[in-house]
């Protein structure tokens, strides 16, 4: 483990095989720096949490990992994304191809305003992923099961995706992720528009979704980030302060901050 | 004294007593403003309001009866051979109010008519003194009463809120009310036009040659006032019109909206919008020597006959026109298309074209169907350019090259020149009024419904 001493302040950033890794990330909102020397290493096949208080910049680093910043303007990033050890901020790549394989769920769910199935189909049919129609009804189909939301829609398809529930719509959203056969989903604070039960809906769905995909996700709960995720990394004031095993950042955290954030004494 | 001075000395006496109601709430305090219930200067607004409004209300009031009343008079005093006969009595009120100017020297008319000339100015003089006089004292006594009543506990400050109100309750009437007016107005000469032309002919008929006899004894056709190809000659330059402005304001918006870097937006913007400020005649005289000769030397060269005023050249114009109508609209509407929307259609791997065409637009899309609607209505109602550019021969075509004429050109040529006023040459223009307006309201209430319904769902 070699790039443990990159940085003394980020006590474990590396894993054995990481999907993505994140090296020096600055970012700039125009002048005003929101990521300070970011070094983590995104585990395959794992959940991992980002924690902090409010304005440390959790949602940057998550849309600089499939550089939804981009579509901010004023945004300038330095440092290297790796997507299996290739850099995302390379010129040669293509954005567009780079999300499809590394999806986003937000923080509200946004279905667009179609009916359930055109939501889920949305993506296979820009890529253009599928040649016949049985071809997208099975992905639909697929996707749905996967987002546990098959059972409760499955007569309703061709109604408006509108019309669901806010925790349905949430789930429709990872469904609609899930269709383009993503290798990494990053979730904003999937829950935080959600009541307790579908809450839980959806953090079983995570725990499943673990065995086919890398998943990070954004949350606001401390048990939330116990619960659903394998490595957690605490952020403060744009600076990466601490990541390691969930248990371990849980039960004997090595910083202060991190520290005094989970027990809550600030946030 | 004249009305502009009278104006004048209310407005003067408004001052003193702003002055004089602030004086004596000054007084009153004792120097310490915290003694009263209001600011000095609410005061003085007060004393103000009651000095003017009621004069200013008074003036009103006399005005619209001085005329009415005066003329009774003299026409009591009138033979009655004149007065039982219309066409007589106009004529003797036009001579006496002559007469009563100064004017009347030249015209041989019997000597009841000049005396009631007479009688007409001794009245006019008498009148305007008096109200002189009735509002100057009615200032001035509204200046005396709330006067006395200023003390330190009055609440100038909300009774000024008050008067405030009313003031703006009376504005508001008055615009509903000439509205109204208006409406019937062309309701009640609508009504007279049909008459004597029957509504059926009026709405289905194919021809319309509006020349009727002005003199009885000249030969003149009956004229036909099937209103057909009016219609079918507005349609055609708002279709014209609306293919131009549809797409280019769409596209222009869409560009301005999504595309376009923030700088180039702060130029681009205002720019187009300026083009909502050209006037119309401009646009008019624009298309009529401009794009109409255009259109007429190239299609000759093409081999097509174009005639000089064509629909093409009206309606190519009039779709500039409203360009910028669409693009400002359909913007508006696109922006309030929620960044949710557009994150969800990035983060799922789509281009700026397919979130555009798969997710904003049709997300938009009740809004621009709005838009487009407030902009035929714009459209039906245009009048300069096709004035201008459109032509008068009312032609059933479905030809752009040809021309054609419009409802509102119609309205406009019916009303422009020497017609008894009860014709029914004249009346229909207000028949076509009415049918303009009742189009253009209905587009108009419908396209805002839709564009409501759509602003509510993403609130
Ligand atoms: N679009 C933007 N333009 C300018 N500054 C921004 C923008 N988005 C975020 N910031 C700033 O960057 C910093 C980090 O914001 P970020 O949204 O990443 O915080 P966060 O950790 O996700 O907070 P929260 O938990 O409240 O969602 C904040 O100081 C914020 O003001
Ligand atoms: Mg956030």
């Amino acid at each position: 483990m070699a790039a443990v001493s990159q940085s003394a302040m980020t006590a474990e950033p590396s894993v054995e095989k990481p999907k993505m890794t994140a090296r020096n990330l600055d970012l700039f909102y125009s002048d005003n720096q929101a990521l300070f020397e970011v070094n983590l290493d995104i585990a395959e096949k794992q959940v991992t949490a980002l924690i902090g208080p409010s304005g440390c910049g959790k949602s940057t680093f998550l849309r600089c990992m499939n550089r939804m910043n981009d579509t901010i303007d004023g945004v300038t990033i330095k440092g290297d994304v790796t997507l299996d050890g290739r850099d995302i901020y390379d010129k040669r790549i293509d954005v567009v191809q780079l999300r499809a394989r590394i999806g986003m769920v937000f923080q509200k769910p946004n279905p667009f305003p179609k009916t359930i199935y055109d939501n889920v189909a949305y993506g296979p049919r820009i890529h253009g992923l599928v040649n016949s129609r049985d071809e997208l009804d099975e992905i639909v189909m697929t996707s749905l099961e996967r987002a546990g939301l098959l059972k409760e829609v499955k007569d309703r398809l061709q109604s408006p995706a509108t019309g669901l529930s806010g925790g349905q719509q949430q789930r429709l959203c990872i469904a609609r992720a899930v269709a383009v056969s993503p290798e990494v989903i990053l979730m904003d604070e999937p829950c935080s528009a959600l009541d307790p039960i579908a809450t839980a809906k959806v953090e079983e769905l995570i725990d499943e979704l673990r065995s086919n995909y890398t998943i990070v996700i954004v949350t606001h709960s401390m048990q939330q980030a116990a619960r659903v995720s394998q490595r957690t990394a605490f952020f403060h004031l744009g600076k990466l302060v601490e990541v390691g095993e969930t248990d371990q950042i849980f039960t004997n955290p090595k910083d202060e901050r991190t520290k005094g954030y989970i027990t809550g004494r600030f946030g | 004294m004249s009305l502009s001075f009278l104006l004048l000395a209310v407005a003067a006496l408004c001052a003193l007593s702003f002055y004089f109601g602030r004086q004596r709430a000054v007084a009153l305090s004792g120097g310490r403003h915290s003694n009263l219930h209001s600011l000095p200067a609410h005061y003085g607004a007060y004393t103000a309001a009651w000095c003017g409004i009621p004069a200013l209300f008074l003036i009103l009031i006399w005005y619209m009866f001085q005329g009415t009343v005066i003329e009774t008079l003299i026409i009591s005093d009138l033979p009655a051979e004149i007065v039982n006969d219309s066409g007589q009595l106009s004529l003797a009120l036009n001579s006496i109010s002559l007469i009563a100017a100064g004017n009347g020297e030249h015209l041989s008319v019997s000597p009841e008519i000049i005396d009631a000339g007479r009688r007409l100015g001794n009245l006019q003089t008498v009148a305007n003194v008096a109200l002189v006089v009735v509002i100057l004292s009615a200032a001035v006594l509204g200046l005396a009463v709330s006067y006395r009543k200023i003390e330190a506990e009055m609440r100038a400050r909300n009774n000024i809120e008050r008067i405030a109100r009313y003031v703006m309750i009376g504005c508001s009437a008055i615009a509903i009310l000439s509205t109204v007016g208006i409406v019937f107005s062309l309701l009640f000469e609508a009504m007279h036009f049909f008459t004597k032309v029957s509504p059926l002919e009026f709405l289905f008929g194919l021809e319309w040659s509006p020349q009727t006899a002005i003199r009885d004894d000249q030969v003149a056709s009956e004229g036909a006032f099937g209103a057909i190809p009016l219609f079918a000659g507005t349609l055609l330059i708002t279709l014209i019109a609306m293919c131009v402005a549809v797409p280019i304001g769409l596209f222009s918006a869409i560009y301005m909206g999504e595309y376009a870097s923030p700088k180039f937006r702060a130029v681009a913007k205002p720019a187009l919008e300026i083009l909502a400020g050209v006037p119309t005649v401009v646009y008019g005289f624009f298309a009529a020597l401009t794009v109409a000769p255009f259109l007429r030397d190239n299609g000759a060269v093409l081999g097509l006959d174009v005639s000089s005023e064509s629909a093409l050249a009206a309606g190519l114009v009039m779709g500039v026109m409203i360009i910028p109508f669409v693009s400002s609209l359909s913007d508006d509407v696109m922006s309030q298309v929620p960044k949710s929307l557009r994150d969800g259609s990035y983060g799922l791997g789509a281009t700026k074209s397919e979130t555009i065409r798969n997710v904003i637009f049709p997300a938009a899309l009740p809004g621009i169907v709005g838009a487009v609607l407030l902009a035929v209505s714009r459209a039906i109602g245009e009048t300069m350019i096709v004035v201008m550019a459109a032509g008068l021969a009312a032609n059933m075509t479905a030809n752009p090259l040809q021309a054609v004429t419009t409802v509102t050109v119609q309205i406009v040529t019916l009303l422009v020149g020497d017609q008894e006023f009860d014709s029914a040459k004249t009346l229909s223009a207000f028949a076509l009024g009415l049918v303009l307006f009742l189009v253009t309201l209905g587009l108009n209430v419908f396209a805002l419904k839709v564009v409501q319904k759509y602003r509510e769902k993403y609130d």
